[in-house]
Parts: structure tokens; C-alpha cells; sequence
């Protein structure tokens, strides 16, 4: 059997904790990018579309996102493509990531004042001139904050991929716990190197909040 | 027989000198007015007689037993001291006739019966038998101040404490809990009010108490006190408040 | 290509299963917001220490995935000698998870009541307790029941990984019918799709429960 040393454990939690960040960071964009389509989906006023976008955020906030792991891993399968636990995990992730996104979005949007759409209609704006120069530039200042915040949901959401069998933090601390027969120390580490990833960002997105509510 | 004295109080808000020695005394009976600019230390003043705020030097007796902040004190002194304030401070989840029956029964230890027939008699007292069951949320601001006067009434209290408590009222509504103080004076209670009411604080005040930068600038009986004023600090308030 | 029939024999797995994640759900939604509303106290009105305490509490659970803080109470805590079943384990983790969340929920929620009403409540001779109690708690719930509604919920659908210390729940259930037929992808869609149905369950029930707590907003 092999020794394990703290340095080991260390050393290859943190090789692990390189996986953490990427799929952190690519679900993140992902379920921005996607975010970004449904928020423009509902922006456009037709009831259909909105409908559609409140059927997703439902299914996708009412559903735990360990079972939209394992739908992603096996519904692609089950149309006749490999689907690695890394693909499926970032499918799932974007997916989460983006009904959340939306939501609270949709709450930045929906705190302007209604005035600011009426006023800036009667100045003769296009729909997409008053989204590009007034909504927008209004709501992002608003959204930053809880949009930081939430990553830190789609970082510890990451740990769900060990479930799928992707090699990440959780994943190698309970393999590390099965060669060393030190859960306590493990699982500790384990907890410690998400908390060094979180932490900042809950950090920031509380100082930003703070920023942005005094200067409004 | 003094009821409220007050001796040499000073009170500071960390650098700022709020209440520069401040002597009062207030007999059982009697109904006092206080006035003055705002930021003068009238409410500080007020408050620091039942306790809610400290003060740093002097002292304050009540029936003549020290004041002072400590929690307990201030349960002592809720059963000799009523306040009322200006923004009303009903509880919201509670109805009229609960919010006058809270204190009585956990406070008093009374029985909710008990509690019930003093708060129907202290509602009928203040013109709003009829809203025993209402949410204070449906009442009209003049309705809930009144109601919030029997709830302070409700604890039998020996004198009352009353901050500003028409301020936030429509002037509409504001004549009817003046009404309900004037019964009230008329009944022998003990009255201290900060006030804007001129007209109130001469015609059913015994005395007023003119207050300025922390001290007690001139008082004396209310009708002479506003009719001839003595400082040049009062007769400019008068003026700018008539 | 997708056939959902042979799920069927096996209605009674699914059954047990969504029963324990009800019944650990309930539990652990009442003793979390009972740890959540103790902790939000003590943050918002203790001493220097506890608040401290507190905090840092709050902020460890809020930055570690809720798998970690399970797989630690079940696999690291009998390291040190504190041996747990599953369940326990479970109704543990659960309930501090919720704990950290519900505090900021519910301090939030204290911190919103008018300083009147506590000096009110003060000058009519209450004690703290009874202050709170009496006058402050169900105006700061009521404020901040739909955020709390939802984080329930969360936690709840965040009950799906307690699957992995074998605690034989909904996904449990899920897990153990695909291994028999090989239905992977019926069987977890259907039972995301109860926990959809668990999730809309709640929030009626928070709401049924909600008009009764803070009736004194409807009646005229």
C-alpha cells in the first residue's frame, strides 16, 4: 500500500481543485451566455416566449441538480451519443446555472422604476435603444452583486459532478479517503479548499452590494 | 408633592452636549409643556425620564426613586411611566384590543378577562369602543394614536410621556387626540409633553418649559410664559411658530 | 426508445423513498429554521462573541457544498469518535445547512422591525424575551417568509445527495431501480419530476401556513 503523506493529500486535492475552478468557470459562461438569450426571450414581450422561459426556470429550480446530472449523462446517451461525466456535468451545470441567472436577472430588470421605459418611450426609443442605453446600463449595476453571489452556488454545485464519477475536489477527496483511511483529515481539506474558493466571491459580492446601494 | 424631578442632567451623544443641567419638577397633577427648536433636547429630555436613553450626570427621581437605564428600572418605571410617541408604535400583527392587552397580561400577570374589561374601558375612554377588533393598519393615524394612548393607559400609569405626538398626524385628526388629553388633564393625570401645539400648551397646560441649546431657557405658568415672553430666544420662537 | 413501463413493478420503491425524503424534509425544515432563528438572535442582538460565532458558522456552511459538509459529519466525524447512522447523519447536515441559510434569512428579517416598536414594547414594561416573542417575531417572518419558502425548498431538493450515504430516499430509490432495469433515464426523470411536484407541494403548504401565521394582513 502506498504512504500518504499531508503533503501528498495536499498536493493532489489541489491538482483536483484545478478541475473544481475549470468546470466552475466554463458552466459559468455557459449558463451566462444562456442567461443572457432567455433574458432577452422574455424582454420581448410576447407571452409565449415568456411562458416558456418561466417553464424552464421552474423545472430547473424545482428539480435538484443532482438529477439534472444524471438525466444530462444518461438522456444523451440514450440518443445514441458517449457523453463523458466532464460534458454531462457542464450541460447540467450551464443548464442550473442559467435558470438561476435569469430569475435573478429578471429581479434587477424589474426594480427600474417603470417610468424609466415609459419616459424613455416617449423620446422616440426603439425597444433595443432603451434596453442598450437606459435598462441595461441601469440593471447591470444592480445584477453585479447577486450575480457574483451566485457563482459561489455554481462552484459548490461543481461537487455534485463527483456523483457522476468526474474526478474533481469532492471525487478525489473521498478517493484519497478510501487510500488513506483519514476521512476526518480528508474531507476537512476537502472543505477548506472550497471555502478558500468561496469565500472571496461571497466576499465581493457583499462589498459590491454595499457599493452599489450607496451610491443609488 | 413633586412626582418628577428632575436634577442637574447632563447628557452627551459621544462629543455632543445635549442636555446642558437640566432642573425640573413636576408635581402629580400637573400637566407640563415642553417646547423649543428642534435639536433643542426636548425629546433626549423626555426620554431620559423613563429610561430609554442614559444620561451621564445628575440625577432623576420618579415618586422619588432613581431613574437610570438598566433594563430592570425601565420594567419598574413602565409601571409608573406611560409613553406615547409619534409614530404611533402600535404592533401590526396584533388587534387594537390585543395591543392594549398585551401588557397587562404578561407584564401585569393579569387574567386575559381581566385585561379585557380594562382595555374595552380604556378604548371607550379614547372614543374607539367600537374598534376592539380592528388591525391597527385599518385605523387613520388620529385612531391609532388614541388607541396607542390607551394602551399606555392600560398600565395605569402615574404620569404620562408624550413625545411629539400629534407631528405625524393630518391636521385633520390632530384636534381629536388633543381632545382625549385635555379629558385626560381634566381627570387629574399627569401630563409631560413635547409639543408643537401652542394653543394646547396655554389653554390645558399649567406650565410650559421653554427649551434651548440643551437647557432649560424660561419657564413658567403656560398663559403668562407665551403672552410675555422674557428672552429674546422665546419671543423669536413664538414668532416663528404662530 | 424511451419506455416507462418498466418502472412500474417497482411504484413501491419509488413510494418509500419519497416518503423518507417527506418525513426527513419536515424534520430537518423545523429543527433548521428553530437553529436558524437561535443563531439569528444571537447575531443580531448577542454579545460580541457569539455574534462572532455565529458568523463564522454561517460562513462556513454558505462556502462549502453541502456533499463535503455531509460526507464530513458521516465519514469524518466517527473518526473522532462520533459514530452517526445515515439518518442521523442526514437530519445533522440538514439541519445546520439550513441553519447558516435560514440565519441570514431571518436576521435580515429582525432587522427590519422599526426600533419603535421595540422601545413600545419596552416602555409597557416587556421583557426581552417576551419583546421578542410577542411583538417582534411574526412582523419580521412575515417579511422575509417568501425567502425563507425557498430556501426550505432548496435544502429539500439538496436532500438528493444524502443518496450517497446509502440513506434510502427518493434518489436512493432512483439509483436502485435503474441498477435492476436499466431504465437510467426514466427513472430519474421521473423522479425529478416528484421532486418537482414535492417542491410545488411545499410551497402551497408554506403558503397555507402563511396565511394562518399572518392572518392580520387579510382581515379587514
Amino acid at each position: 500500500m502506498i504512504e500518504f503523506s499531508n503533503y501528498d493529500i495536499i498536493r493532489n486535492l489541489i491538482f483536483a481543485a484545478q478541475w473544481t475552478v475549470l468546470l466552475s468557470l466554463v458552466a459559468f459562461i455557459g449558463g451566462t451566455l444562456v442567461a443572457l438569450a432567455l433574458t432577452a426571450l422574455r424582454l420581448t414581450r410576447n407571452s409565449i416566449l415568456q411562458k416558456l422561459v418561466a417553464v424552464y426556470i421552474e423545472l430547473f429550480q424545482g428539480t435538484p441538480l443532482l438529477m439534472q446530472m444524471f438525466l444530462c449523462f444518461f438522456g444523451v446517451s440514450l440518443l445514441g451519443y458517449e457523453i463523458s461525466a466532464w460534458s454531462a456535468a457542464i450541460l447540467a451545470l450551464t443548464l442550473f446555472t442559467s435558470a438561476f441567472l435569469v430569475e435573478i436577472w429578471r429581479g434587477c430588470i424589474d426594480t427600474l422604476p417603470k417610468g424609466q421605459w415609459e419616459a424613455s418611450r416617449c423620446l422616440g426609443m426603439s425597444f433595443l435603444q432603451i434596453l442598450r442605453h437606459i435598462i441595461l446600463p441601469q440593471a447591470l449595476r444592480v445584477a453585479i452583486a447577486p450575480t457574483v453571489g451566485f457563482s459561489v452556488q455554481v462552484v459548490k454545485g461543481t461537487a455534485l459532478a463527483s456523483v457522476i464519477g468526474f474526478v474533481e475536489l469532492t471525487k478525489a477527496g473521498t478517493m484519497l479517503n478510501n487510500a488513506t483511511f483519514e476521512p476526518f483529515k480528508v474531507f476537512a481539506m476537502v472543505a477548506v479548499i472550497y471555502f478558500l474558493l468561496c469565500y472571496p466571491l461571497s466576499l465581493s459580492s457583499k462589498i459590491l452590494e454595499k457599493k452599489f446601494n450607496v451610491s443609488r | 408633592m413633586s412626582l418628577v424631578n428632575l436634577h442637574q442632567v447632563h447628557k452627551y451623544y459621544g462629543d455632543f452636549h445635549v442636555l446642558k443641567g437640566i432642573d425640573l419638577d413636576v408635581k402629580a397633577g400637573e400637566v407640563v409643556s415642553i417646547i423649543g427648536k428642534s435639536g433643542s433636547g426636548k425629546s433626549t429630555l423626555l426620554r431620559c425620564v423613563n429610561g430609554l436613553e442614559e444620561y451621564q450626570k445628575g440625577g432623576i427621581t420618579l415618586d422619588g426613586k432613581e431613574v437610570t437605564s438598566e433594563d430592570i428600572q425601565v420594567r419598574r418605571l413602565a409601571l409608573s411611566v406611560g409613553m406615547i410617541f409619534q409614530s404611533f408604535n402600535l404592533f401590526p400583527h396584533l388587534t387594537v384590543g390585543e395591543n392594549i392587552m398585551l401588557a397587562p397580561t404578561i407584564v401585569l400577570n393579569k387574567t386575559k378577562a381581566e385585561a379585557k374589561t380594562i382595555a374595552e374601558e380604556m378604548l371607550e375612554k379614547v372614543g374607539l369602543g367600537d374598534k376592539f377588533d380592528r388591525y391597527p393598519e385599518k385605523l387613520s393615524g388620529g385612531q391609532q394614536q388614541r388607541v396607542a394612548i390607551a394602551r399606555a393607559l392600560a398600565m395605569s400609569p402615574k404620569v404620562l410621556l408624550c413625545d411629539e405626538i400629534t407631528s405625524a398626524l393630518d391636521p385633520e385628526l390632530v384636534g381629536d387626540v388633543l381632545k382625549v388629553l385635555e379629558q385626560l388633564a381634566a381627570e387629574g393625570m399627569t401630563l409631560i409633553l413635547v409639543t408643537h401645539e401652542m394653543n394646547f400648551a396655554r389653554d390645558v397646560g399649567d406650565r410650559v418649559v421653554f427649551m434651548h441649546e440643551g437647557k432649560v431657557w424660561e419657564e413658567g405658568n403656560s398663559k403668562k410664559l407665551l403672552s410675555e415672553p422674557e428672552t429674546e430666544e422665546l419671543r423669536q420662537f413664538i414668532g416663528a411658530v404662530l | 426508445m424511451l419506455y416507462f413501463g418498466d418502472l412500474l413493478p417497482y411504484s413501491d420503491v419509488f413510494f418509500g423513498g419519497l416518503i423518507t425524503t417527506v418525513e426527513l424534509t419536515v424534520l430537518t425544515t423545523f429543527l433548521g429554521i428553530a437553529l436558524g432563528t437561535l443563531c439569528a438572535v444571537l447575531r443580531q442582538y448577542g454579545g460580541a462573541t457569539p455574534r462572532r460565532i455565529v458568523a463564522s458558522y454561517v460562513e462556513l456552511i454558505r462556502n462549502t457544498p453541502f456533499i463535503v459538509q455531509l460526507f464530513f459529519i458521516f465519514f469524518g466525524l466517527p473518526a473522532i469518535g462520533v459514530m452517526l447512522t445515515p439518518w442521523q447523519a442526514s437530519v445533522i447536515a440538514l439541519t445546520i445547512n439550513l441553519g447558516a441559510y435560514s440565519t441570514e434569512i431571518i436576521r435580515a428579517g429582525l432587522g427590519s422591525i422599526p426600533k419603535g416598536q421595540v422601545e413600545a414594547a419596552k416602555v409597557l414594561g416587556m421583557t426581552f424575551r417576551q419583546t421578542l416573542t410577542r411583538v417582534i417575531f411574526v412582523p419580521a417572518f412575515e417579511k422575509i417568509y417568501p425567502a425563507l419558502t425557498s430556501q426550505c425548498i432548496i435544502v429539500m431538493l439538496g436532500s438528493a445527495v444524502i443518496s450517497q450515504i446509502s440513506v434510502e430516499e427518493l434518489t436512493y430509490a432512483a439509483n436502485l431501480v435503474q441498477s435492476r432495469n436499466f431504465r437510467a433515464f426514466e427513472s430519474y426523470l421521473v423522479t425529478a419530476l416528484l421532486y418537482l411536484g414535492l417542491a410545488m407541494m411545499m410551497r402551497y403548504v408554506f403558503k397555507l401556513i402563511g396565511k394562518r401565521l399572518f392572518s392580520f394582513r387579510e382581515s379587514s
